[in-house]
């Protein structure tokens, strides 16, 4: 699959802002299904999107649907993968007390809600690795608070860590998939291109 | 409210979709619909069905009861306030409530005016019955939208009415040509640019989740296939017989809305629903409230 030029991509269908990423992926020339349930993981994929929305909500649908086992396998034996805000959560290996892990792919320590409320939701252009300044728009957002070995840190904003890559597996507070700027989304699918 | 924290209250709505907004008087329902999968609660002291037969005038929840459930879960918080009340809205943004719903089922205080909601830094949503109520509660600053249904009936008669009637308003609009925008505008009631938005895009500017008598897992995936982006619950979980079962049965109907397979398993030993209201039973349409 690795040499095929159009990239098929998976978006996490179960709540959240999953129209968005899949409109963004369109406009790169991928194709999107969208995955809601079990039978929808049994096909072949380039890469998956874990998108936002409310992480408790995503988490609790996984393993009501019997999904999570599966998910955490394809990602565990390689299958590029981008979580963003809620995505994140569900990716990381730590979250707070009495929050047990969801995926646990990503060996990172996760705050939820770490900006407070809606109040606190904020935008800014910061400086992402690789590709330069990018629009960076954190709804209720988490950041992650400490990294474990062999993880690479892509962006920081006010000293907090916002966006990290381990192996194939992107993990992002906030939501490249809300602006118009498409360098995140484009940085991934040449992930995805890279195969595993 | 400037316009980033405008997009960014927006942006919150994109969030939500997709899920279920739930109504809880307490804590321990708070943790329940959490548990059960809601994506927002709406902490309230009595939900709909309890105002419909308790009657007189409703207003906006204690402080102190609204906090409680801030204390209790991790999701989005939103309280309602009165139509027009905005001392209301303003006590609302200072516990830093996360949506306030300006809501028909309180009773309304002001018969001419709706909140300015720009003058806020939190979000609104409002109930809308057709294109022109929600394009006239956005351009006051909401930035998102719900059907207003039927609060408190367990008849979603009016939530499918209003849904469809939005749906038909956008469609007729995407038909049009642009010289007819700026009469369509007038008629509206609403500034030109929304609807040459609604034109350009044929949907509303902002999300739009249905309200009002959803009680099943049908009623919710109904909602769904006629083109809600998320659903609120009010009375339809905790005035039924076993709440926890049928929030989380809900909840997997919005996000497999279209397979009739699951929607049947779902369905499926929920215990007693909600006793339902027709609408021509009833003496007090909340709907009509605020237009």
């Amino acid at each position: 699959m690795g040499s095929s030029k159009t990239k098929k991509i998976a978006v996490l269908a179960l709540q959240g802002a999953f129209v968005e990423h899949e409109k963004r992926l369109k406009n790169l020339g991928a194709e999107c299904v969208e995955i809601r349930q079990k039978a929808d993981l049994m096909q072949d994929m380039d890469g998956l999107i874990l998108p936002g929305g409310e992480s408790t909500v995503q988490g609790k649908l996984l393993t009501q649907l019997g999904m999570l086992q599966m998910l955490r396998d394809r990602i565990r034996n390689g299958l590029p993968v981008l979580g963003t805000c809620a995505g994140l959560i569900l990716l990381a290996d730590e979250l707070g007390k009495d929050e047990p892990a969801w995926l646990d792919t990503l060996p990172v320590r996760v705050r939820r809600n770490a900006y407070g409320r809606q109040l606190g939701s904020f935008w800014v252009n910061g400086e992402f690795q690789g590709i330069g300044k990018v629009p960076m728009t954190f709804i209720r957002a988490p950041y992650v608070e400490s990294i474990g070995e062999g993880v690479e840190i892509l962006a920081v904003v006010e000293n907090r860590i916002v966006a990290v890559r381990y192996g194939n597996q992107l993990g992002i507070a906030f939501h490249p998939e809300l602006d118009e700027d498409e360098r995140i989304h484009k940085m991934f699918l040449d992930m995805c291109r890279q195969g595993f | 409210m400037s316009e980033e924290r405008y997009v960014l209250n927006k942006q919150l709505a994109q969030m939500l979709k997709g899920g279920v907004i739930m109504d809880v008087t307490t804590p321990e329902q708070a943790q329940i619909a959490q548990e059960a999968g809601a994506c927002a609660v709406m902490a309230l002291e009595r939900i709909p069905a309890d105002i419909r037969a308790a009657g007189g005038v409703s207003r906006m929840s204690d402080p102190k009861m609204i906090k409680g459930i801030q204390e209790a879960v991790s999701i989005p918080v939103m309280a309602k306030c009165r139509i027009g009340h905005f001392v209301e809205a303003q006590i609302l943004e200072a516990i830093e409530i996360d949506y306030i719903d300006e809501s028909e089922v309180l009773s309304p205080v002001d018969d001419v005016y709706h909140i300015d909601k720009k003058q806020f830094q939190v979000p609104f949503v409002c109930g809308a019955r057709d294109l022109g109520e929600a394009l006239r509660r956005i351009n006051e600053g909401a930035s998102m939208i719900r059907t207003k249904g039927e609060p408190g009936t367990g008849d979603v008669v009016q939530a499918v009415r209003h849904m469809r009637r939005m749906n038909r308003e956008i469609a007729k609009i995407t038909s049009m040509r642009k010289d007819e925008l700026y009469e369509e505008a007038k008629q509206l009631s609403v500034p030109f640019a929304l609807v040459e938005y609604v034109h350009d895009k044929g949907r509303l500017p902002v999300v739009n989740f249905a309200a009002g008598g959803v009680a099943t897992p049908a009623d919710a995936a109904l909602m769904m296939q006629l083109g809600a982006e998320g659903v609120f619950v009010g009375s339809g979980i905790f005035k039924s017989g076993n709440p926890k079962k049928r929030a989380s049965a809900i909840v997997q109907a919005v996000t497999n809305y279209q397979d009739s397979r699951m929607l049947a398993e779902l369905s499926e030993d929920l215990g007693e629903a909600m006793v339902g209201i027709n609408e021509q039973e009833i003496a007090l349409l909340m709907a009509e409230r605020g237009v």
